[in-house]
């Protein structure tokens, strides 16, 4: 018989990726396109959700030809996606009403503010786990429906359809307008601040709260379980699974129990720790959310600590200022000097993430002195990533009381040693990557082939997980201290900035 | 006598326009200055750009002369990029091999190891990125050096790490000709004891040698009986070559 494999698509910020998965975890092909970032304005964010869906189909074709396969190969569909971003289509003409709207974009601050009022952005955090931002998808929706001339009515009267990026992929995968089904998981619902986190619903309070018509959302399945068979792209095929991606990253690292914790570095990155069946809410600014459900299974939930600018900001140093040509040179030019030279870059672009959750922050360069060439900004570009994980580390082990003793990571930026070595320095603990850096797309293959019985149970995907590489913890104490110090400082400095009007 | 090529003429001429314009040029411009068409001249800038000869100002509008143009003698990847490139694939072939896997450049007559997996096994490996290897010594600097043009296949010195390295530089030569006939390279015992390695080329843009990728491992699991390379490694190191050389050629 002919070998068979599990694909998992992995709708992300910049692209959209289908890898091909064996049987033992390993690597066997990957396609990937990138779509347009649209920016009609300052903190907007957008994407073209049917640019997204023509790449998605053009990539699982390119997956399956690299390696000569028939899609009569492929057993299982697995997605993973970009989370909260937010789209509205037409349920009768498949178009999506305007673009979707990315976790990035910040257009929903004075409404958000406004919904916070007297009872602070922790208003609904005990249902949904969230605090209210603009990072979240339904004050996302409400303004969707409040700036679009008519489509409340059209919305109440159940022509549209509401969906996270998974949703929209699998309404499309089963058929769209014909038949498709209008479907999301427990993760990406946890992250919309519609759903209760314990009973995993829909819940009337923040409906009415957003004021968010019920009619427009899609059904809350597990994360891992058979939504239905695909009829476009790989006609036939199962779709076995959908998980927000930093959750499928968790999954893929096999951080399957409580204390196990993995931080994924790509456009931003997520520092997610396994609580098992356990809602542990958060004093020191980390998210309560579900980490996955497998099949009739209880839910199992996480802490998260989001930052939102991570390898963008790389990006921007790229794009923005043209100090480099591709995002790896960074490291190269970050080489030509010992150390920071006193800078240090606070990427508050949309304001701060975890532990923060500063809307008003904007970015600073702090300790800018004539001395400061391009190397020592390289460098702190860099730091930035490693300054934002040590504080939410730090505050991840006062929430949990545990300290970490070694942190896992994945992600493109694990590409970057010096970051790497960097991170170990800082954390003062062994950082480890595991052989298949593309863990969010493992995670949503494994998901996708457990549901299908591809792979039997989670010990099998255990004793899949190897180690690739290591960095050990070097730095002087010392200078450990004063560093962070120096980073706090600069942090302090970017508060305040966006002022009331 | 083989004629020229049309293409290559037209190429040298944009190349010396844009470098007599320090604000750039535009498709028009170009098309103007040398009579010929816009699509013809925007095919030439296409692939300029592609091979790192020109770059595109912020609005797309205008093409100058790159920087990297000015440097044609220095390396022209970056060893951080190879990585970022490799490492899906490297992985990919040290879960499937279960050997360590390395990728490494030819830097100053030495092989520089740009990236380093660990053999799949959980046991303590320290990661050796950025350590040198000699090149006469091992797979990975046997893959480069058979189609280095620098003059590093032609050291003065051959040392000897084991009684099986190659230190006669005339066999050294027979051996780097067999490896471009092959297309890949091989090693037993030639710079550790019991150890022995497989690479093969990694091939850029119009087939330069970027570096080489490869896995290390105790002699018995590399070679049979005979100590000869397993051929089932082989071909997965030479689809691995393949592999990025065909990431860093598509979009680069």
């Amino acid at each position: 018989m002919a070998e068979q494999y599990v694909a998992a698509v992995d709708q992300g910020t910049n692209s959209s990726r289908c890898i091909l998965f064996d049987r033992r975890g390993r690597l066997v092909s990957v396609a990937q396109r990138e779509h347009r970032q649209l920016f009609p304005r300052p903190g907007w964010v957008e994407h073209d959700a049917t640019e997204i869906w023509r790449n998605v189909t053009r990539v699982v074709p390119a997956a399956v030809r690299q390696i000569g396969a028939e899609p009569s190969q492929i057993v299982a569909i697995g997605i993973a996606n970009q989370r909260e971003t937010s789209l509205l289509w037409d349920r009768w003409t498949g178009q999506p009403i305007g673009h979707a709207v990315v976790w990035q974009d910040t257009r929903t601050d004075r409404l958000v503010s406004e919904l916070a009022g007297d009872q602070g952005p922790d208003r609904f955090a005990d249902l949904c786990g969230l605090p209210l931002t603009t990072y979240f998808s339904a004050p996302r929706i409400r303004w969707m429906l409040d700036h679009t001339t008519g489509l409340r009515q059209r919305a109440e009267r159940g022509e549209v359809l509401f969906g996270t990026m998974e949703s929209w992929l699998i309404w499309n995968f089963t058929g769209g307008v014909n038949g498709g089904l209008h479907v999301t998981d427990v993760t990406n619902a946890s992250r919309t601040m519609l759903m209760n986190i314990e009973t995993l619903q829909w819940d009337d309070t923040l409906l009415e709260a957003f004021d968010v018509p019920r009619v427009i959302l899609p059904e809350i399945r597990p994360s891992s379980g058979v939504f239905g068979l695909a009829t476009e792209v790989l006609p036939g095929v199962r779709i076995g699974a959908a998980l927000g991606d930093q959750q499928a990253a968790l999954f893929g690292q096999t951080c399957f129990s409580a204390g196990e914790a993995k931080c994924t570095y790509g456009t931003g990155s997520f520092l997610l720790l396994h609580t098992g069946q356990e809602i542990v809410r958060s004093k020191h600014g980390m998210l309560t959310t579900v980490a996955y459900q497998i099949g009739t299974e209880p839910a199992s939930y996480a802490l998260e600590g989001s930052m939102a600018v991570t390898g963008s900001l790389v990006q921007w140093f790229r794009d923005g200022l043209g100090l480099i040509h591709t995002a790896a040179e960074i490291e190269t030019l970050a080489r030509t000097v010992e150390d920071n030279g006193g800078a240090y870059i606070v990427p508050a672009f949309s304001g701060l993430f975890a532990p923060h959750w500063r809307s008003e922050a904007r970015g600073v360069i702090a300790g800018l002195t004539g001395y400061i060439t391009k190397g020592h900004l390289a460098r702190a570009v860099l730091e930035a990533t490693g300054f934002q994980t040590l504080e939410v580390v730090d505050a991840m082990n006062a929430d949990s009381g545990i300290a970490l003793t070694a942190l896992k990571v994945d992600g493109g930026m694990t590409a970057n040693n010096l970051l790497m070595q960097f991170l170990a320095d800082l954390l003062d603990v062994r950082v480890v990557r595991p052989m298949v850096t593309e863990t969010v797309s493992l995670g949503a293959a494994y998901g996708a082939g457990l549901a299908v019985g591809y792979w039997p149970d989670l010990e099998g995907l255990r004793s899949n997980w190897h180690r690739a590489g290591q960095w050990l913890p070097h730095m002087d104490p010392a200078r450990r201290a004063t560093e962070y110090e120096n980073w706090k400082a600069a942090v302090q400095r970017t508060f305040n900035w966006i002022r009331p009007e | 006598m083989p004629g020229t090529v049309q293409s290559i003429e037209r190429a040298a001429a944009v190349l010396r326009l844009l470098a007599a314009a320090p604000d750039g040029l535009g498709v028009a411009d170009l098309g103007n200055a040398l009579g010929l068409a816009k699509t013809t001249v925007h095919g030439i800038l296409r692939t300029l750009h592609q091979v790192g000869f020109v770059e595109q100002d912020h609005s797309g509008a205008h093409y100058h002369l790159s920087d990297a143009f000015g440097r044609l003698g220095e390396t022209y990847l970056d060893s951080n990029e190879l990585r970022s490139r490799a490492i899906n694939w490297a992985d990919s072939l040290a879960s499937r091999s279960g050997e360590v896997v390395r990728v490494g450049r030819l830097v100053e007559g030495k092989l520089v190891v740009v990236h380093h997996v660990f053999r799949p096994d959980d046991s303590d490996q320290d990661l050796d990125v950025g350590t040198t290897l000699p090149p006469h010594a091992c797979a990975l600097g046997k893959a480069v050096l058979a189609f280095d043009t620098s003059g590093a296949a032609r050291p003065a010195k051959l040392e000897a790490y084991t009684t099986r390295t190659i230190v006669d530089p005339a066999r050294l030569a027979d051996e780097l000709a067999a490896v471009r006939t092959k297309g890949w390279a091989g090693e037993c015992e030639e710079y550790i004891v019991e150890m022995a390695s497989i690479a093969a080329p990694i091939r850029g843009l119009g087939g330069l040698v970027v570096g080489a990728v490869g896995m290390t491992g105790r002699i018995e699991r590399i070679c049979d009986s005979r100590l000869r390379h397993r051929p089932d490694l082989i071909s997965m190191v030479r689809a691995t070559a393949e592999a990025i050389g065909r990431d860093l050629r598509e979009d680069s």
